[in-house]
């Protein structure tokens, strides 16, 4: 560290706005997870693995078809929407309910066919992308914020707030919201339950599969990666408080300047040392979160 | 009732043949397996499966029977192999001797987990978690404890002299000694089982709050499965610190490993004695079938892609989990006609 | 063994602000049996929870043959002396009939073959000891019930506390388990509180009946002084029937529409 306290407040500051920008696409991947495991209590232990599909499918788009996984996003979400459609309704239907180490079992097994599929197709080798723009910057004062993380976190923010026009403004979203409520009502009222998690399930794949796009934009992938965003997920999804849309972002946020702060104040290898700290923290002594509310 | 009488009362005559033809195989088994081509690949396939139901058996003390799901067991795999591997590397202090220090600091790590989740009421995907972060947490300390290598490693030379006091000597040795451990382990849960520990232990998987009614101290008797299972399994990474020579944080700890530990119960049958067995078998036979399949499409087909190999086990594990919810032994034990008057204990 | 004595004195609790239940007091000498009753949400099973030690009240003190059990743990209590059933039952159900009285047992004695000599006695008295290797799933209501009660008492109590134990037993199983108890308490003299709707049993087991409504206690007296007393036939208006006189056992009408 600098003698300069100025250099290194700066410094500080600099790794803070870096971890907000990082912090946002978590966001929108936890959302996806607060989708599956708050409204279905799914244990979806693939949620990385899906992440990291979604990353193996904006690079493909960028690499064969020179597409910007800015651009792509919408077909990468759509593509995992299916999947998770599809998984749903064949697969995890039967297993809704059960206790978790089934659940746990069940899509660890999905999760080693997703993870071990991108590296038999992609290599082992990472990959990335290399857009117009890598380079470019935005300068704010002393700050430098780099372009790709500012159009990534601006787009995650949009898919956000799509999500959240869905889930208030639309009947196939206040439907889901009835069934994560009221399971039973849901079914007397004539809602074909099934069919809403299938959707809900799809949803929440969506949402990974677009962060995943953009995360591209960020890091390069390569197929190991899927167990750590996994656990990131459970983290913020935990922190910030289950079935709160607000609670997945804000965790989102939290833990992305968590790992930035703690990778300049430590050393990078530790970073995620406060995430995990956080957790066992807010388990024991919050455990609906830090910003929970009764769902 | 006699010692005898209590490990065996309600065990049906079959099932007891069986299991002795079972042991009478295994003590025999590295001299059966000379006679094959590749005897000594299959040694340590057949000591493979036998260290996983080892630990299978201790990780399902604390989920099958008191019904805590732990993801993060490789804490005491890790703890267990560290301190003893340490012991010896740095002060020259022998294994056997190495072991009752790494038990007491998995079952120290056990207690804290065990204590922090139930007395703040985690359960089910909270707990695990839990757990998740306690071992996350210990691999990034380890990374960074010079006295035991760091991230760097621990390595255990190869002694010229081995001797069997210093866990040092072929695989005929290792084989022996996992093959008791997994033995003793089997008797000590059949005998936990039968005793007042076992029947709480199952009264509160199957309902706590009643538990508690009939006089269960509920927080206590989890902790004890907790500590149990914690030190069984640090004994189990001891072994498999002095058989494997090496020990790197990264691994040691790794949530890979955990799940690792969780597989072969799962498979085989939560609960069950022989579910660890059975799972253990079933998935290292199939981690080698797939493997040499991955090897045949290479060689004869020409189609050579990374992670084949796990595509395949991947989708056996889907197809198992999906098609024998319980587990593969219970099935196969009615098939066999094992089972008693009650379906789901052997 | 004889019955121990509780006394209840000045019990409250509330939830998030909700009195559920405000200064409760009652006697329940040994060997007695009294009869908790009230509308639904009237706060007995409340009452019972803090007795058992699910929760502790707010204010107020319960004692057991003179010493305060108020705030214990629920198996403190059970190791106190006082045995429990649920209103919904909740055997073990993976296991066997034999097996969970085995588990009751096992607060008293710390060797299992002691524990299931005892619960086979038990089984006995039950009449379920030909179900004994039978799984709890795989039992009906009644047994389930006769499972609860059998659990409990295999933990060697000196006061049982029974929760609606009658709800949606046949008349005969009704007239059973009141065969069963009156014998029971006749025996060993262990003393019975129980909270009940089903108002043959009441009448026919409860030597002393407690009425709650809205948490509060509004009235008490022997089985004929209550159903006659004017604030409890207000609570119970709008029934076709007063409550039925006292029987002397078995037989008489109960009136219908008694599954609140």
């Amino acid at each position: 560290m600098s003698a300069d306290p100025g250099q290194f407040l700066l410094t500080l500051l600099q790794a803070i706005v870096m971890g907000l920008l990082t912090g946002m696409v978590y966001g929108l991947m936890a959302l996806g997870l607060s989708v599956i495991f708050g409204v279905m209590r799914v244990v979806n232990f693939a949620h990385g693995e899906m992440m990291v599909v979604g990353m193996y499918l904006a690079w493909l788009a960028f690499d064969q078809l020179g597409l910007d996984p800015l651009v792509s996003l919408p077909a990468v979400a759509a593509a995992l929407f299916v999947f998770g459609y599809v998984l749903q309704r064949t697969v995890i239907n039967p297993f809704i309910g059960l206790p978790e180490h089934m659940q746990f079992m069940l899509l660890l097994a999905v999760a080693i066919l997703l993870v071990n599929a991108c590296l038999a197709i992609a290599g082992p080798d990472t990959h990335g992308v290399q857009v117009d723009y890598m380079f470019d910057s935005f300068n704010i004062g002393p700050l430098v914020l780099d372009a790709v993380r500012v159009y990534a976190a601006l787009a995650a923010l949009v898919v956000a707030g799509l999500l959240w026009l869905f889930f208030t403004r639309t009947r196939a979203g206040k439907a889901i919201r009835a069934a994560a409520d009221n399971h039973i009502g849901a079914l007397v009222v004539g809602l074909d339950v099934r069919q809403l998690y299938a959707v809900t399930f799809g949803i929440g794949a969506a949402c990974v599969g677009a962060a995943g796009a953009l995360m591209l934009l960020i890091v390069q992938v390569h197929p190991f990666l899927a167990i750590d965003y996994t656990l990131l997920a459970f983290v913020i999804v935990i922190v910030g408080g289950l079935g709160s849309m607000s609670g997945a972002l804000a965790g989102g946020l939290l833990i992305g300047v968590s790992e930035a702060v703690a990778g300049v104040l430590l050393q990078p290898s530790l970073k995620s040392v406060f995430s995990f700290g956080l957790l066992i923290l807010v388990l024991l002594l919050r455990p609906q979160g830090l910003l929970a509310r009764r769902s | 009732m006699s010692i005898w009488q209590r490990l065996t009362d309600g065990v049906p005559a079959r099932a007891l043949g069986a299991l002795m033809l079972l042991a009478a195989l295994l003590l025999a088994a590295p001299f059966l397996l000379r006679v094959l081509p590749a005897g000594d690949y299959w040694l340590s396939i057949l000591i493979l499966v036998i260290y996983f139901s080892y630990i299978g058996q201790a990780w399902n003390i604390m989920m099958g029977f008191a019904g805590q799901l732990s993801l993060g067991h490789a804490i005491y795999l890790g703890l267990g192999g560290y301190v003893a591997a340490a012991l010896y590397v740095n002060l020259g202090i022998g294994p056997w001797l190495g072991v009752f220090v790494a038990i007491a600091a998995a079952m120290l790590a056990g207690g804290l987990i065990g204590f922090l989740g139930f007395r703040f009421s985690l359960a089910g995907v909270y707990f695990a978690l839990l757990t998740i972060a306690f071992a996350e947490f210990t691999r990034i300390l380890f990374d960074h404890f010079k006295w035991v290598g760091g991230s760097g490693g621990l390595f255990l030379k190869v002694e010229a002299e081995g001797s069997a006091f210093n866990l040092q000597g072929s695989p005929l040795l290792f084989y022996y000694v996992i093959l008791a451990l997994a033995a003793a382990v089997f008797v000590l849960c059949r005998w936990l089982l039968t005793s007042r520990l076992g029947y709480y232990w199952l009264a509160i998987r199957e309902d706590p709050e009643a538990a508690q009614a009939a006089g269960i101290n509920v927080l206590r008797t989890k902790l004890l499965a907790v500590l149990i299972s914690a030190g069984l399994t640090a004994v189990g990474g001891v072994w498999s610190a002095f058989y494997y020579k090496n020990l790197f944080p990264e691994s040691a700890f790794a949530m890979g490993r955990s799940i690792e530990v969780t597989l072969a119960p799962i498979i085989g049958g939560l609960g069950t004695l022989f579910g660890p067995i059975v799972g253990s078998a079933l998935l290292v036979g199939l981690g080698d079938l797939f493997t040499t399949l991955a090897e045949y499409l290479a060689n004869t087909w020409g189609i050579k892609a990374a992670g084949l190999k796990q595509i395949g086990y991947g989708l056996a594990l889907l197809l198992i989990v999906m098609f024998r919810r319980d587990g593969v032994w219970p099935w196969l034990a009615r098939h066999l006609g094992f089972d008693r008057q009650r379906e789901d204990r052997p | 063994m004889s019955g121990a004595h509780l006394a209840v004195r000045g019990i409250a609790k509330s939830f998030r602000g909700l009195r559920a239940v405000s200064d409760v007091a009652f006697d329940v000498p040994g060997g007695a049996i009294h009869a908790l009753i009230g509308p639904n949400g009237a706060g007995k099973t409340t009452c019972f929870n803090m007795i058992a030690g699910v929760f502790a009240p707010d204010t107020g003190d319960i004692r057991l043959d003179d010493r305060s059990i108020a705030g214990l743990r629920p198996d403190q209590i059970c190791a106190a002396g006082i045995g429990r059933t649920f209103q919904i039952v909740k055997p073990f159900m993976g296991l066997t009939v034999e097996e969970n009285v085995t588990v009751g047992a096992l607060a008293r004695t710390q060797h299992v073959t002691e524990a299931r000599a005892a619960a086979l006695r038990i089984l006995h008295e039950l009449g379920l000891d030909d179900r004994r290797t039978v799984r709890a799933a795989n039992l009906t209501l009644p047994d389930r019930k006769r499972l609860e009660v059998a659990r409990a008492l295999a933990t060697g109590p000196r006061l049982l506390l029974l929760d609606e134990v009658m709800a949606g037993l046949r008349p005969t199983e009704t007239d059973q388990m009141v065969a069963f108890l009156k014998d029971l308490n006749a025996r060993t003299g262990i003393t019975i509180l129980l909270i009940e709707h089903v108002m043959r049993a009441v009448m026919a087991l409860s030597q002393h009946i407690v009425v709650l409504h809205h948490g509060e206690k509004i009235a008490e007296g022997t089985p004929q002084a209550v159903t006659r007393d004017p604030a409890v036939l207000e609570v119970y208006l709008g029934q076709e029937e007063a409550l039925p006189p006292p029987q002397r056992g078995g037989g008489g009408r109960r009136p219908e529409g008694e599954t609140t």
